[in-house]
């Protein structure tokens, strides 16, 4: 316990802004947890007689068109933004973990079809198979992370699967078999725990783009359906043609994606320098 | 060379297969028929065993999948659910809207990247690089959907001003026609600019390290020589990788915006599409969207053996 805390604070020292972006993602899950305590109002609670006010001593971001809080709303949208983020990295992770390692340690026949399989996947922009999945499975929370977290494995099982070829060619690895020890037994025990830094640090950098990829589908009104508030829906729909005469509308959820992403990457830049240096670049792509 | 392209040529074709059988189960992923679906999507009466036989459906997969690819080489992608109309004419009339958008917003990315990349990179750990590298952190989070949103509203508010509504046809009005494409494809083009940058100084940085460079600052070149020559031309080629794998989220990116900006092209077409479920459309959207994204990865590939010597021999 004292070691991981002394561990923690180092880290905060030497990386500041990483340190920063942590405490955003620790609000942010804060926020999602603990929502129904933090919010004012409840979630499509329609305020009598305060439709679209400005934000004010009692309303700090302001109402929407239908007289709800925006700030009440923005407190639940985090909810769909954590969930959606951290179910869509999980699944994505473990399937990228599951082809990364397997391809890069049975090699042969197998890595090279699967890595054909890859190539092809990957040739798809993110947005646009995420956006077709979503058309053949239908809306819902769960279908935006199983989506998401499919259409992100395979650039992500790249990088692992190189991850073990190396680890694969160190002398641990030839001892181990050289002991007799089996493929399930290597995998677990000398590979997987080797291979961990990647996985750690594509996972917080994914979090961030999982969540501007969640906020996407649900603007365009694939993702998860009304009244249910996400901050991607709160920018597009009905209120789009209110924005005009209440721009809080479209102010706040923008800023919470913004602040959201922002969060993750520096996390994920800060945890790449200090775990390992030799990912420098691999920040993810734009998905908007 | 040609041994190399023809290389490169051959590693395409499984993948350009394993893309299609994606593209020919996607609509067959569904939990249920297909075909129930679509009956209940068009609220027609006729008999589902007949629509199956019709479609094909009650074949073997494998059959299914051979035939319907026979028909798509010969071009035949089959016809929307909902117009009637041949899917590929109409993809066609919609192409170069989308290209033309993602071809600027490329030329804007890297008019962005290359400049502030290689100054953050000669510059570094000064002012000019904190501001770079931030700006770059900023583009990377920030939703090009919501900056699209407030350049809309804002200054309708502000000025009363706001892009003119109605898609304006290039042999009207040429001026009109490319000043339409200006504001998306610059947001668009700042979002993977972020990225591109980041790149650049990265790579940079690690060359100027390199013995050659000191050779060439010792043999008294000008700093533009240095960093220009013998920097930047071993740097290039991670900076043109991730330009070719941005083409690709471009197509992702013009979903986006020529729903928000009412241009007619694919991605508002796909856009549509999805949101009947009109799978015809969807498949041939997406068989479209991987050719184009595997031929550029082509190009990405052809282009290093011409920036790179290396590669040629």
């Amino acid at each position: 316990m004292r070691a991981s805390a002394a561990a923690v604070w180092r880290f905060c020292r030497r990386k500041p802004l990483g340190a920063a972006g942590g405490l955003i993602v620790v609000g942010l899950v804060a926020l999602a947890l603990f929502g129904d305590r933090i919010a004012p109002y409840d979630y499509d609670e329609t305020i009598a007689g305060a439709r679209m006010r400005p934000p004010s001593a009692r309303f700090w971001m302001g109402t929407d068109n239908l007289g709800r809080d925006v700030w009440t709303r923005v407190v639940f949208g985090a909810r769909v933004s954590m969930t959606v983020g951290f179910g869509a990295v999980l699944l994505g992770t473990a399937l990228a973990t599951l082809i990364g390692v397997t391809s890069g340690y049975f090699a042969g026949g197998y890595d090279t079809v699967v890595q054909r399989v890859v190539d092809a996947w990957q040739a798809f922009p993110f947005l646009i198979i995420v956006l077709s999945l979503m058309a053949v499975l239908g809306p819902g929370r769960l279908n935006v992370i199983l989506a998401l977290g499919v259409a992100g494995a395979a650039g992500a099982s790249r990088v692992i699967r190189s991850a073990t070829v190396a680890v694969i060619g160190s002398a641990y690895v030839e001892g181990a078999r050289a002991l007799g020890c089996g493929h399930l037994r290597i995998l677990a025990r000398h590979v997987l725990p080797n291979v961990a830094a990647p996985i750690i640090i594509l996972a917080t950098i994914g979090l961030g783009s999982a969540i501007l990829a969640e906020s996407a589908l649900s603007f365009l009104g694939f993702g998860v359906p009304p009244p249910y508030p996400s901050w991607g829906g709160m920018l597009s729909g009905s209120g789009r043609s209110y924005m005009y005469q209440a721009p809080w509308m479209a102010l706040w959820p923008g800023l919470a994606i913004s602040l959201a992403v922002y969060g993750f990457n520096m996390l994920g830049d800060a945890l790449r320098d200090v775990l390992d240096p030799r990912l420098r670049g691999t920040t993810g792509g734009p998905i908007r | 060379m040609s041994g190399y392209v023809l290389h490169r040529l051959v590693v395409a074709i499984p993948s350009l297969l394993i893309a299609s059988f994606i593209v020919f189960a996607l609509p067959r992923l569904i939990p249920g028929d297909v075909v129930q679906l679509m009956l209940e999507e068009q609220a027609s009466g006729s008999n589902l065993d007949d629509l199956r036989a019709t479609l094909g459906l009650d074949r073997p997969i494998a059959t299914q999948y051979v035939e319907w690819l026979g028909r798509v080489v010969r071009g035949d992608l089959g016809e929307s659910l909902w117009t009637k109309r041949p899917v590929l004419g109409e993809l066609a009339r919609r192409l170069p809207v989308s290209l033309e958008l993602g071809l600027l917003a490329v030329c804007f990315s890297v008019a962005i990247a290359l400049p502030v990349g290689i100054l953050a990179a000669v510059r570094q750990d000064t002012v000019a690089d904190y501001i770079a590298r931030s700006a770059a952190i900023l583009g990377l989070s920030v939703p090009g959907y919501w900056v699209a949103t407030l350049v809309i509203v804002l200054p309708a508010i502000w000025w009363g001003w706001s892009p003119a509504p109605g898609f304006v046809d290039f042999r009207a009005n040429p001026w009109g026609h490319l000043a339409q494409f200006v504001l998306p494809a610059l947001i668009l083009g700042v979002a993977s600019a972020a990225a591109l940058m980041r790149m650049t100084r990265a790579m940079l940085l690690e060359v100027l390290r390199q013995d050659y460079v000191r050779t060439a600052w010792s043999k008294g070149l000008r700093e533009r020589a240095v960093v220009l020559r013998h920097g930047m031309a071993n740097a290039i080629i991670p900076v043109v990788t991730i330009l070719g794998l941005h083409v690709a989220q471009l197509f992702g990116g013009t979903v986006i915006f020529e729903t928000i900006f009412g241009l007619p092209g694919m991605g508002l077409f796909l856009f549509d599409a999805i949101s009947q479920r009109d799978y015809p459309v969807i498949q041939g959207a997406n068989l479209l969207i991987v050719a184009v994204v595997v031929a550029t990865n082509l190009l990405v590939d052809l282009l290093y053996a011409v920036i790179d010597p290396r590669i040629r021999s």
